[in-house]
Parts: C-alpha cells; structure tokens; sequence
C-alpha cells in the first residue's frame, strides 16, 4: 500500500533531529551563560579580596 | 605512529563526523578529561595546604580552579592532536572527538581558550609565578609529551609525565609566589609514580597501543622489560615518598604511610614481574591511583591542625 502523506516519516525524522540540536544549543547557551555570570562574580569577589589586601 | 593506524584513525573520525553539532555539554566536559583532573586538583590543593603561608580561601580557591581549568584544557588539546589513535584504542574510541559529536576544530580552540584563560586568570588573581609553571606544565603536556615524545618514544610517559607532576610545585607557588625544595621533593614522587603507573595500564592495553602506533614500553622493548622497569621505579620511589617529613612540611604519620604503601607498590610490582596474567598489572594500575590519593591525603591530613587556623582567619 502506497504512504498516504508521502515523505510523512521523514518530515518527522527531520523535526526530532531539529528539536535535538536545538536542545543541545540551548544546553550550551546556558553553559556559557552560567560561565561568564560566575566570572563576572569571580572577578568582582577577587577584586575586593585585592584592594583589602 | 603507522601511516596504516594514522589512515584507519581519520577514517573512522571522519565518518563520526557528520554528526557534529549534535554536542551536548557533557561532551565538552569530557574534553577535560575530569578523572585525569580530579588526581591533579588533589596533589595541587596539597601542595597548596602544606606550603607555609595562609592566602585568602578565595585566592586558594581560584588557585585550584586555574590548575583544573588548565589541566582540563591540556586535556582537550590532547584529545584534539591523539584525535586519530583515540579513534583506533578500544579504551578511547567513546571520546568526543572520533565520535564525531564535537569537531576537531572546535576541540582546539576550547582548549587554547582556556589554557589561556586558567594562566591569565592564574597570574591577575593569585600571582605570576604560579600562572608561569601553569603556563610551563601546560606547553609541556602539549607541545613535549603530546606532540613529540608520545609517538616517538618509549620514554614519552618517562618524560611526559613531568608535565603530571607540576601541580604541588604550582599550589606552592601560588600560596609562596616562590619555590622550595619540598615542592621539588613532591614534584619528584609524582615524577617517580607516573611510569609504573602507566606502563601497568600498558602492560594489559598493549595491543591498543601497537594498534595505534604508540610506541609504549611494552609494546617496543616487551612486557618482560617493562615490568623490571616498573619493579626498578617502585623501589626508587620507596625511599623518596618519606622525604617531605624530613624536609619539614609533614610528619610521622606521613612519614609511615608514605614508608608502608611504597612497601605495598614495591610489592605490586613484584607480583606483576612473577604472575603473567592481565590480573597483576590491573591491581597494581588500580593500586598506584590509590597509593598516589592516599599519600597526598596524608601529607594533607598531617598538616591540617596548623591549617585550619590560618584558612578561618
């Protein structure tokens, strides 16, 4: 029997595999973020250990 | 390593690669080599606690950060160059990298970047002598193990391994902005630890190792030569491992320890030189993980009433 929807599959494939490269960015995204939040704080908590020093 | 290896490697890696992209952050973590940096962290932070002197606990804190960040980012630009063998060994074909989930490309910047950013950070917030051994044990790793003894030479861990050892003399540094002898001292067991260490782990790996080209002791000279080779470090090692007690910077208790498990690795590798099975060579590689934790523990353990004083304030 032919496919009702040809290509349905793939098209469906295709949005699973789009959906996870979209959740690993997002992942990385909130890596990075939460490393330069926690530089800026670094930097900023050093800064005044330094000048009390 | 053979052109036929070095060929089947990038093929492999290369048809792992249609799926980059698909990196998630753990594989970026995984580029760190995190087990390899947890030992490093540990002989660091001891080397930080025993040199005299009490620096801020974030000062300390950012010491210790810098030399897993930079640890990590040795490990990353490893895995970016061995990239092809890591594709052929059993043991590291999982990585990253031949799995084609983080792209070579990508692998070298992340470690350069933060190779760079552990030693700037290193050298604006605790001091520059600790960001250049930083600095040093990092061009060591990469540029003198990686790249030009690990291919080349049985003796790649011999000397390479110095790069390992670097982490106490760079938690000294950072509390002192100086060196000593008792860092040089805890510089020297590491130094001494490494080959059994590894040659254990090559002992019972060697077949991926001449698979990939990568010229181990066992692989060039043969097992029987490594393992008198492993017995000969063990027992040179034994009366090294003490020597911070004398040296001033841990006492008895260190002292008997250090004594009692060089016994115990002297006699890891006398099992390993009379038993020819893959057993003795995994207990001993197992134990020398152990001896290496354990040792450093006590030198920090022996020095912790004094310690906790000066990190309170």
């Amino acid at each position: 029997m032919a496919d009702p929807q040809p290509g349905t599959g793939e098209r469906r494939q295709s949005e699973q595999e789009r959906r996870a490269y979209y959740r690993s960015k997002r992942g990385k995204n909130l890596a990075v973020l939460a490393a330069l939040v926690g530089f800026a704080v670094l930097v900023y908590l050093v800064s005044i250990v330094r000048m009390g020093g | 390593m053979s052109d036929s290896a070095a060929e089947i490697g990038r093929g492999v890696a290369a048809a792992g690669a249609g799926r980059a992209g698909e990196a998630a952050v753990r594989d970026y973590i995984a580029l760190l080599k995190p087990r390899v940096m947890s030992l490093v962290v540990f002989t660091g932070l001891a080397g930080l606690l025993v040199a005299p002197g009490s620096p801020h606990p974030l000062i300390a804190a950012v010491a210790i950060l810098c030399i897993a960040i930079g640890a990590g980012a040795a490990g990353a630009i490893n895995m970016w160059y061995d990239r092809d063998i890591d594709a052929v060994m059993s043991r590291t074909r999982g990585r990253p990298i031949p799995q084609g989930r983080v792209e070579p490309a990508e692998a070298l910047a992340f470690g350069v970047v933060l190779s760079l950013f552990s030693v700037m950070l290193m050298g604006l917030a605790v001091n520059w002598t600790a960001a250049a051994l930083l600095g040093l044990a990092n061009a060591f790793y990469v540029f003198v193990y990686t790249l030009w003894l690990k291919r080349r030479t049985p003796q790649n861990i011999v000397i390479g391994g110095a790069a390992g050892a670097f982490p106490p003399m760079i938690g000294w540094a950072a509390v002192t902005g100086g060196l000593d002898l008792a860092p040089l001292v805890l510089f020297g067991i590491i130094f001494l630890w490494t080959p059994p260490h590894f040659w254990a782990l090559a002992l019972y790996r060697a077949g991926d190792y001449a698979r990939a080209g990568v010229p181990m002791l066992p692989v060039v000279a043969g097992a029987e030569a490594t393992r008198r080779q492993m017995l000969l470090y063990t027992l040179v090692l034994l009366p090294v491992a003490p020597l911070p007690a004398l040296l001033g910077v841990a006492g008895a208790v260190y002292a008997g320890l250090a004594l009692l498990l060089g016994l115990l690795f002297v006699a890891c590798a006398l099992d390993v030189l009379r038993a020819r099975d893959e057993r003795a060579p995994r207990r001993m590689f197992g134990f020398s993980i152990l001896y290496l934790f354990l040792l450093f523990a006590a030198l920090i353990v022996d020095r912790a009433p004094g310690l906790l004083p000066g990190l309170m304030g």
